[in-house]
């Protein structure tokens, strides 16, 4: 029948074999990734035997903790097929705002107000992008200009009155209990647990996913998506808020510019976890597990004594090869 | 059947011709409304501060000429459909590079390493737009990788803002031509993107950059090699970028190896001028206006008495207000 | 040595574990009008991309003059003399007509030349695709194919967005190529277009070349036979007795009434029982799609009301009809459907629209209903975990399937059977027909005449933005419904030259001359 009949069969397996790893990465992209961890951490023991250990777990989780939480940010709206460029103002701002309320109103209150501003600064996200259909590329921009001049001219007024770091904040940030588990795990265990359950058993978790598929058809189904995208980007700000707060603690510092560094590993951690730029595919978890190989290949490049320069183009190297394989793998032909 | 359908009745006439004219309207309308802007915030400046002339002219000119440069760089990588967010470490990286080979050559040696630059930052680009072909992964991501790339290599070659600029290079920019009221800085800009822009942007290639921007599939379809365009497209955004580098380095007279803020600034005055960030849609001189509104805000807030601070505020209300109006006098057309 | 223009042999291609071709073939003459059929899924569109240089065949061989050729991109097929009009244009939206001709390297005046043979006067070289009505970018991509002059022409689904009056041109334009012993290989699902222009027709069916046909009267039986295969040919035909419907006593379920938006829709009325299936009968652009959208809740109409079981409503967004029980079917997939989700969430997608319900998912309750749409539209779930790797058919099944899990009380189908094979239309025209067996109303309007009789009760007509005629579906047969879609008054023959003088196009323009 046709004229290479054995070519194809073989040719087939091949493609079954294919298929199966695409569905591995498609289904349950987690373990790759986890294997990709395992194996940094193992170059990390490599690179300097006897530095794995609870000390240094503790410290990792310490500081992937912030970033997972700004990732957490960067997934959803990618979800949606949007994106979110403000979180690290936002974040910034609110640690700074916790800094110097906190001589005036007490840690409690100064955090309130922090993760309102932040909410605050969400909420004009979700107007613009959901309700006056701005480009969130370009909203989110604007509103980290907005954000960072307001912080600049707040800076000029308060700094007069002071700043100190409240004990609370620092415990949450930088502290940990029994000796080595980090106290900022207390607050991030249940969060992401409540994300995940947000995306995989919500109508609100359905409905990121959909409108970032297909808008116009979640539109068909009856779904307003501006309030979806409201909600969505005002969970996004109160989330970099919250992620300002560990920072702040993490770092004993408030600038403006605090979080500015965590921007791009924040896109960059929900693209290395699997979650489309494009919308509609990925997943919190993967988010989690990138936040962590950022930080753990942080180390081993400062471990193995890199320059700095060979450090950041390092990696950068290693955000576009795991995106490669990841598209390559799963990718349609 | 014979008949030919009437011009009049067929379907010649019909919503297209008159669409067609609203958008020409609509488009003119956006570029005018833009130097209505430009102009407003000068006769501002101009009132607020009688003395401001020539000389502040020249300063506005010289301190846009590198966003303006990022800007009409993100302007065609945009325009065919993709973004680049390594803008600003490729100019760091460029204008390093200058800095280090400029400083203390000889005039002659200075131009080859002007023309290497440029070279530099055509490839440079062309390496993104080669990756985001082979990779298959979003711009945005890529780019996003890309600009820690660009600017550990930036670091690589110099470690603490230094080096220097040539002497030509440097009174290529500063002052005025002819008269005062013309900047040096603004006739480079002119001359350098009109060079390179003018003859594309009719040609066959010019016209593939904006179709694989409006319909990679169609642009396919119709024949166009749209990862070759589209690695161009790159390459020409690097183009610019170095262009901008070099200007950093002119008007500074040293390189700076840490990447300014150019890139998220460039997707600002694209969109403002105009651009649209689905592709396919606009020109360049839209974002180089738009640069100059931005830096005329600055200016005019700072005349005026405001916080300086609070002008990168109002820089971010004017890029989300515009495009927010924008949105808002289309949706009011299409329910009208 | 051979004299065919173009023959392809044993061509096989795979994607991942899918085979969509096992052994194609196609021989195309000098001068013939070839006609290339299957059903969906059939591996049809895949050997059009093989033929466009899209897609590189896995084995097989290509030959155009009896020269091997290997169409590496569209730009080699038509090295190779070989160009086609795909089913989405390939003009470039954003830029100008004469702009996409350059792009293209197409003489400007053979461009004219031809675009005046297919009728179309005055269009102006600076005009955007964007802005123009499909059918005109479609005749355009047409006009601008044809100014290449290609050995062979490939035309997918040309006629399908056209209205009746520009078929005609295009089918007389493509008849003529013959006399330039050019060749056409023309793909359509309409057989009777078919029938008309076409020499042979190639059948595939299930990745394979089951058989060429020479087109002889009787023909189209051969074809549906050899398409549908042994044992789609046992299916029954669709029922077509007549059946009655309660009027009296009762609110009309859906009502419209004097509903005018646009510049099409000028002023349309009807009455929508329980249990009742309207038929909607329309040229292209006659203000149908505006009428959708305004009972979908997606347009907000100018003027006239609405009626849910005798009380009036206002949608301002589909969320509003949705609620009233009036849900929408559009025809094209893509607009409906969220391809990378499982068949699953796309059924359950309505359930979580408000906000009220963006809460936990009870997922017990969810799995039931969406089990049972599955079961009762027999939709294949092998491939459930992405929606955009299922057949047309069943993707458009799962489109449906969606508003049947939440109990439908008022359908709006447009087009459902556009581009699907015969065997899932028949399905479709039976659930429609259970569907109001058991009390939901339907509103369907569709491009395929000769299928009201069987689908439908009564049957409207709209013609220029207004109803023109309305009638029992019984005897409502293809002639009958051509003559009214053309707005002419029933049994007064349809002259050609009156017909595409008064045929609206797809543009607006036309609206005048018939108001």
């Amino acid at each position: 029948m046709t004229s290479a009949p054995g070519a194809l069969q073989g040719g087939a397996r091949d493609g079954r074999r294919a298929a199966a790893i695409r569905r591995i990465f498609r289904d349950r992209p987690l373990l790759p990734l986890l294997v990709l961890l395992g194996l940094l951490i193992g170059s990390l023991q490599v690179a300097q035997p006897g530095m794995l250990g609870p000390a240094w777990a503790s410290s990792t989780i310490r500081f992937a903790v912030p970033l997972a939480i700004l990732a957490a940010s960067q997934t959803l709206t990618m979800l949606t097929g949007g994106i979110d460029l403000s979180v690290a103002t936002v974040a910034s701002m609110s640690a700074y705002i916790v800094f110097t309320q906190t001589p005036a109103q007490g840690p409690w209150v100064a955090v309130a107000i922090a993760l309102v501003a932040a909410l605050v600064v969400g909420l004009v996200n979700g107007v613009g992008v959901g309700v006056f259909r701005v480009h969130p590329l370009v909203m989110t921009i604007g509103m980290s200009l907005v954000v960072l001049g307001l912080i600049t001219v707040y800076q000029r007024i308060m700094v007069a009155s002071g700043s100190r770091i409240p004990p609370e904040v620092a415990w949450l940030g930088s502290g940990t209990s029994f000796g080595v588990i980090p106290n900022s795990l207390f607050l991030f265990i249940p969060l992401a647990a409540v994300l995940l359950f947000i995306l995989r058993r919500t109508g609100f978790g359905r409905l990121l996913y959909a409108v970032g598929d297909n808008e116009a058809a979640a539109r068909l189904s009856g779904v307003r998506v501006w309030q979806v995208l409201v909600a969505l980007y005002v969970l996004s700000g109160l989330l970099a808020g919250i992620a300002g707060v560990v920072y702040g603690g993490l770092t004993n510092t408030a600038t403006a510019a605090l979080a500015d560094g965590l921007l791009l590993p924040s896109v960059a951690a929900a693209v290395i976890g699997g979650t489309s730029i494009f919308g509609g595919r990925g997943g919190y978890e993967g988010s989690i597990v990138g936040a962590v190989i950022l930080t753990v290949l942080t180390t081993l490049l400062t471990v193995l004594q890199m320059p700095e320069p060979v450090r950041v183009i390092l990696f950068g190297a290693i955000i576009l090869v795991v995106a490669s394989a990841y598209s390559r793998i799963t990718g349609e032909t | 059947m014979s008949a030919a359908v009437p011009t009049n009745d067929g379907l010649g006439r019909p919503a297209g011709a008159g669409l067609e004219v609203l958008r020409g309207l609509r488009r003119d309308t956006w570029t005018l409304a833009l130097w209505g802007l430009f102009l407003a915030l000068l006769v501002v400046a101009k009132l607020v501060a009688p003395g401001y002339g020539a000389t502040e002219l020249t300063s506005l000119a010289i301190g846009s000429l590198p966003i303006a440069f990022a800007a009409v760089a993100q302007a065609i990588v945009v325009i065919s459909g993709g973004i680049d967010l390594s803008i600003g470490a490729m100019m760091a990286l460029t204008s390093v590079v200058a800095a280090t080979q400029m400083k203390g050559a000889s005039p002659e040696f200075s131009i080859v390493v002007v023309l290497g630059v440029l070279l530099l930052g055509l490839l440079v680009g062309a390496i993104n737009g080669l990756l985001i072909v082979a990779s298959r992964v979003p711009d945005i991501v890529v780019t996003l990788a890309m600009s820690y790339v660009w600017a550990g290599a930036a670091l690589l070659v110099l470690n603490t803002p230094g080096g220097g600029a040539a002497d030509w290079l440097q009174a290529l920019i500063s002052g005025s031509l002819v008269i005062d009221y013309l900047p040096r800085a603004l006739v480079v800009l002119i001359v350098f993107a009109g060079l390179v822009w003018l003859p594309l942007r009719r040609s066959r290639l010019g016209l593939s950059l904006y179709a694989i921007g409006s319909s990679p599939l169609a642009a396919f379809r119709g024949g166009v090699d749209v990862q070759r365009t589209k690695v161009f497209a790159y390459a020409l955004t690097g183009l610019f970028s170095a262009a901008g580098g070099l200007t950093l380095t002119a008007s500074t007279g040293i390189g700076t190896p840490i990447p300014g803020p150019y890139t998220l600034l460039a997707v600002a005055a694209v969109v403002l001028g105009g651009v649209s960030l689905a592709g396919g849609r606009g020109g360049i001189l839209g974002p180089i206006v738009a640069v100059f509104i931005l830096s005329l805000v600055r200016t005019d807030l700072t005349f005026i008495g405001v916080d300086p601070n609070l002008s990168t505020v109002v820089q971010g209300v004017i890029m989300v207000g515009v495009v927010m109006i924008g949105a808002f006098v289309t949706l009011r057309r299409r329910t009208a | 040595m051979t004299n065919l223009l173009l023959e392809v042999t044993g061509i096989a291609k795979r994607y991942g574990a899918v085979t969509a071709l096992r052994n194609a073939s196609l021989s195309v003459r000098p001068g013939e009008i070839h006609a290339l059929m299957g059903a969906n899924g059939a591996g049809k569109s895949t050997l059009v991309k093989i033929l466009t240089g899209a897609v590189r065949p896995d084995a097989g061989t290509i030959l155009v003059r009896g020269e091997a050729r290997d169409l590496r991109s569209p730009s080699a097929a038509r090295r190779s003399g070989v160009v086609s009009v795909y089913q989405e244009p390939a003009l470039i939206p954003d830029l100008d007509i004469e702009a996409n001709l350059r792009l293209t390297a197409t003489p400007v005046e053979a461009f004219r030349a031809a675009l005046a043979e297919l009728g179309v006067s005055g269009l102006s070289l600076r005009a955007l695709p964007r802005a123009m009505p499909l059918a005109v970018v479609r005749v355009v991509d047409l006009a601008r194919a044809l100014a290449q002059e290609p050995d062979i022409l490939l035309l997918d689904e040309i006629t399908a967005a056209l209205p009746a009056d520009l078929t005609e041109r295009v089918l007389e334009v493509v008849g003529r190529q013959r006399a330039s012993g050019r060749s056409v290989i023309f793909i359509s699902h309409r057989l009777l277009e078919i029938a008309a222009v076409c020499d042979r027709a190639t059948i595939l069916r299930d990745g394979e070349t089951v058989g060429t046909v020479d087109m002889a009267p009787g023909a189209e039986d051969r074809i549906v036979n050899l398409m549908l295969g042994p044992s789609g040919a046992t299916l029954p035909p669709g029922s077509g007795q007549p059946r009655s419907v309660a009027h009296a006593g009762q609110a009309a379920q859906l009502e419209a009434r004097g509903i005018a938006a646009g510049t099409k829709l000028k002023d349309v009325s009807f009455s929508l029982q329980a249990g009742e299936v309207l038929g909607l009968v329309a040229l292209e652009g006659q203000g149908q799609d505006e009428l959708f959208g305004v009972l979908a809740g997606s347009i907000r109409p100018d003027a006239g009301e609405i009626l849910v079981d005798g009380r009036a409503v206002r949608f301002g967004h589909p969320a509003d009809a949705i609620r009233a029980g009036v849900v929408f079917v559009p025809a094209d997939r893509a607009e409906a459907l969220l391809g990378q989700r499982s068949v699953r969430e796309n059924i359950a997608l309505p359930r979580s629209a408000r906000p009220a319900r963006w809460g936990p998912i009870q997922v017990h309750a969810e799995k039931e209903s969406v089990e049972g749409a599955i079961d009762r539209l027999q939709i294949d779930t092998r491939a459930q975990s992405e929606v955009r790797r299922l057949s047309g058919g069943n993707q458009q099944k799962v489109t449906i399937a969606r508003w049947i899990a939440g109990g439908v009380r008022t359908l709006l189908l447009f087009d459902p059977t556009r581009g699907i094979d015969i065997r899932t239309k028949r399905e479709i025209y039976q659930l429609v027909r259970d569907l109001a067996g058991a009390g939901a109303a339907i509103l369907l309007f569709t491009s395929e005449l000769g299928e009201i009789e069987a689908a439908c009760d009564r049957v409207v007509v709209i013609f220029g933005g207004r109803v023109v005629d309305e009638r029992l579906a019984a005897g409502a047969d293809e002639p009958t419904l051509t003559r009214a879609a053309y707005g002419l008054p029933p049994g007064t023959p349809a002259p050609e030259e009156v017909a595409a003088e008064i045929a609206p196009g797809a543009g607006p323009a036309p609206v005048g001359s018939a108001g």
